[in-house]
């Protein structure tokens, strides 16, 4: 277990280096000078534009910022951003929670609804109840979330008033902190009817959210399940007598669930770089709309560092997917 | 659960009375900081300069008009080189959880606040690291500003190195507010000098409570303030960058003015009893800049015709949905000195076609430059490019469209040798028209702001003179004589001034929209 643990972290190493380069020399191969698009309509004098340049240190050759980048990141200063003038890393630990919070819940609520339902398709396969879910995951997986998104709204909230409509907390409510999670801060604040702030405000962009891993993660399931189901130590297990939710759920399901860790693994990954569409329409302050925002502002320290730290969350979900794989199954330990 | 908001409203935030005033302001986006010297976005503007803080004169609400602000009146030397402005007495910097002011405002705060942008060696000039104030130096105020001396406390004079008219609406800008140096100085020894950029203080209606990124602004009411204090107690900006939503958070109360709405949300927002929409002409222009110095547009007569074979009418009724109006003029009409006498050019393709014939030019092609980006002023530059090569076409004109990267395109589209008409406008900075006219078809301005690239003797010599004299009335005869130059002369295709459409909740009364595309909140109240 520990040299697995050993070989996985040094794998960390090149990968690293790669997003470093990757993220350094994608913001700057974009066209578009961050100075001019600044300045916009309104022009910058030929000399104003060296200056600046200097200043924000455009001037300097190629390869002296990227030493310059990989240097901070080595003394844990990730840059500051050239239009907030905030650190970068600053910046993202005061959006990360909001992500995090609604990445989980989302995938959280597709595991909990996808794997029984992939099972119970899987289990009927052909029959109606298999069709009729198979069909509707192919709806939520191609069902564009700016739309779903918006609808949900329009039905839960404008018609029915049964949530709030975007953001993260009621406004009555002043919660800043401590650990940046709503549903934790809110418990933690005392303040009544803050909690109930914090769910209401959770469950559509949850929902929205939640659409696209969860079509995946039943289809996935279902699938898995349906060759597992036809597996000789499954008809032994049957022709023992079990019962068949023991087959299906302690024999079978164990066995199926590998293919669905690693889908649900890679969802956790995408999901915690952020969902720029969900963000966007219900106001929630992540890290995906910074990063888009960033991009088009040309925000170079602000891309190079945020995609770096993107990078490495997502690599340690993987991680930790992989360690779950010798939990399902001791084999994958020793292999 | 609609109920519960409005309920938790009323008695919320604070320890507030129940009968407190709260207004929400669904917001487009997050500011760039709090410190207007630095920014140049109207975003920032509305969280920092507009509902926090004063300038020595100040916009008339809803005006491009100058009114006294912190500066009760000034003076103006014969030569037009000296402005002495006599300060307010009395005035109260903002007293929060993070600053308790132990003098009024005086002159040393306003010494502060210019020095700090145009003195490179000031200590204040880099308080936020990597500061750059782009809106000081854009303005010319560094050539144009020779000294600012304080005479005593409350007078303060400044001394030009030429004469400028547009001075003192340079002045009303947002960057030019008037930040506390008793404030600076404390964050600079408390060694948190980036705090200036992050909790503003001024001495505005408004005082700066919390920020959360991306999420929500909180201000609450200055009730020191200088003038009657706002209706308003607590101010809170929920910002929400999706257009839809606001909409729907409006409908729903969550919050009572939104801004920038979808132009194809505008006929539910009308016909909404809960919901006002607001009109007014924005201030800007959207153009198509001929190059007048390439070969056949460099004739007046080609211009017009090319002018008149455009259908105006139709490319607002199609593009602006509501949100635009057909221009003649390169101001908008809500700038002072507009010329309303000056007849447009009138779309007429068979005239059109025989201008360009008795012009001897036949078989022409030429380029359209398309923005990439949208703007107020245009917001789809490609299809408005698309639906003047099908006029063009109508009158025996190839056009073909190009486009650029936006930042590529502003400096590319600023050659002299640049080959076809480009697309583009223009947003107001300071209310004044040489901001439009000398700025964009001044004979200086050639090879970089003038996209005309058109040098015209007697229009720039009228423009520089009006820029000289400090009478507004006479100033404005000026300019309107300009105007007909412009007119006859045709650099341009003036298209379209976008009107802005600003969605209140019928509850809330007073609201103005501002021409300069800001979001003030002093003198608006809530109906019961």
């Amino acid at each position: 277990m520990l040299s697995f643990l050993t070989r996985r972290l040094l794998t960390f190493v090149p990968t690293f280096i790669g997003v470093t380069l990757i993220a350094f020399a994608f913001i700057r191969l974009l066209p578009g000078d961050p100075i001019l698009l600044m300045a916009g309509e309104r022009g910058v004098s030929a000399e104003r534009y060296e200056q600046l340049r200097a200043q924000f240190g455009f001037d300097k050759p190629m390869w002296q910022q990227y030493l310059d980048y990989v240097w901070g990141i080595f003394h844990g200063d990730l840059g500051t951003s050239f239009v907030t003038k905030k650190p970068v890393l600053t910046e993202f630990m005061s959006l990360f929670p909001a992500t995090v919070e609604l990445g989980l819940c989302a995938i959280i609520l597709a595991t909990i609804i996808g794997i029984p339902a992939g099972v119970i398709a899987a289990v009927n396969r052909g029959k109606f109840f298999d069709q009729a879910l198979m069909s509707t995951a192919l709806v939520g997986y191609s069902m564009p979330i700016f739309w779903w998104a918006l609808l949900l709204i329009i039905v839960f909230s404008g018609w029915l008033g049964w949530t709030p409509v975007s953001g993260r907390m009621g406004l009555m409510y002043f919660i800043n902190g401590p650990t940046g999670f709503m549903l934790i801060d809110s418990l933690l604040s005392g303040q009544s009817g803050a909690f109930r702030s914090a769910v209401t405000h959770l469950i559509l962009p949850t929902i929205a959210l939640a659409t696209i891993p969860l079509a995946v993660i039943a289809r996935q399931t279902r699938s898995a399940m349906l060759e597992v189901l036809g597996d000789d130590y499954v008809r032994t297990a049957r022709a023992k007598g079990l019962s068949p939710a023991r087959v299906n759920g302690v024999h079978a399901l164990r066995n199926a669930l590998i293919p669905v860790v690693t889908v649900i693994g890679l969802s956790v990954g995408t999901l915690l770089a952020g969902a720029i569409l969900t963000e966007t329409i219900f106001s929630w302050p992540g890290i995906g709309k910074w990063m888009v925002d960033s991009i088009f502002r040309r925000d170079y320290q602000v891309v190079q560092g945020g995609l770096l730290l993107i990078a490495l969350v997502v690599m340690v979900v993987n991680l930790i997917v992989d360690l779950l794989y010798g939990l399902i199954n001791p084999k994958i330990r020793k292999g | 659960m609609k109920k519960i908001i409005a309920l938790s409203l009323g008695a919320m935030l604070m320890g507030s009375a129940a009968s407190a005033a709260n207004l929400v302001y669904c917001s487009e986006g997050s500011p760039e900081g709090f410190d207007p010297a630095l920014y140049t976005s109207g975003t920032t503007f509305d969280a920092s300069a507009r509902n926090v803080m004063n300038g020595l004169v100040e916009f008339t609400h809803g005006e491009t008009t100058v009114e006294p602000g912190l500066a009760e009146s000034w003076e103006v030397s014969d030569d037009g080189l000296e402005y002495t402005f006599k300060l307010r007495k009395g005035v109260k910097f903002h007293t929060t959880d993070f600053f308790t002011p132990t003098r009024d405002f005086n002159a040393d705060d306003v010494i502060f606040t210019f020095e700090r942008q145009g003195k490179t060696d000031s200590p204040y000039h880099q308080m936020t690291p990597g500061a750059s104030y782009e809106y000081y130096n854009s303005m010319s105020l560094p050539d144009l500003i020779k000294s600012i001396e304080k005479v005593d406390d409350y007078t303060v004079k400044f001394v030009l190195n030429r004469p400028d008219a547009p001075m003192i609406a340079n002045l009303a800008m947002a960057f030019a507010s008037i930040g506390s140096k008793e404030y600076a100085d404390k964050l600079i020894e408390a060694g948190t000098p980036e705090l200036f950029n992050q909790q503003p203080i001024g001495t505005g209606p408004f005082k700066f409570v919390g920020y959360q990124k991306d999420a929500v602004i909180r201000y609450v009411r200055n009730d020191d303030y200088w003038q009657e204090p706002a209706a308003i107690e607590n101010l809170i900006f929920a910002i929400t960058p999706d257009a839809s939503v606001r909409f729907q958070k409006l409908k729903a109360g969550e919050c009572q003015v939104m801004a920038y709405p979808n132009p194809a949300d505008l006929e539910a927002m009308k016909s909404d009893p809960n919901i006002n929409v607001m009109t007014k002409e924005g201030l800007n222009v959207g153009y198509l800049a001929y190059n007048t110095k390439q070969p056949p547009f460099d004739k007046p007569e080609v211009r017009k015709a090319l002018n008149q074979a455009i259908d105006k009418q139709a490319i607002v009724d199609g593009i602006f949905q509501g949100a635009g109006a057909v221009a003649k003029n390169p101001i908008p009409p809500t700038m002072w000195s507009y010329n309303d006498a000056i007849v447009d050019d009138v779309y007429d393709p068979e005239a059109a076609k025989a201008a360009l014939e008795a012009a001897g030019v036949k078989d022409l092609s030429m380029k359209i430059w398309a923005m990439p980006v949208q703007r107020p002023y245009n917001p789809n530059a490609r299809r408005m490019a698309e639906m003047m090569q099908a006029d063009l076409a109508k009158v025996g004109v190839k056009a073909e469209i190009v486009s650029y990267e936006w930042g590529e395109y502003l400096e590319r589209s600023k050659a002299e040798d640049r080959d076809g008409a480009v697309l583009l406008g223009w947003t107001g900075d300071n209310g004044d028209p040489d901001n439009f006219l000398a700025v964009l078809l001044g004979c200086d301005g050639v090879g970089d702001a003038n996209r005309a690239q058109w040098c015209n003797e007697e229009f720039d010599g009228i423009i520089k003179q009006a820029k000289e004299i400090s009478d507004q009335d006479e100033r404005a005869k000026l300019y309107e004589q300009a105007q007909v130059i412009f007119k006859e002369q045709a650099p341009w295709n003036t298209i379209a001034h976008s009107v802005v459409n600003e969605p209140i909740s019928s509850k809330v009364q007073g609201y103005k929209i501002d021409p300069f595309g800001g979001h003030v909140f002093y003198g608006v109240s809530l109906a019961e």
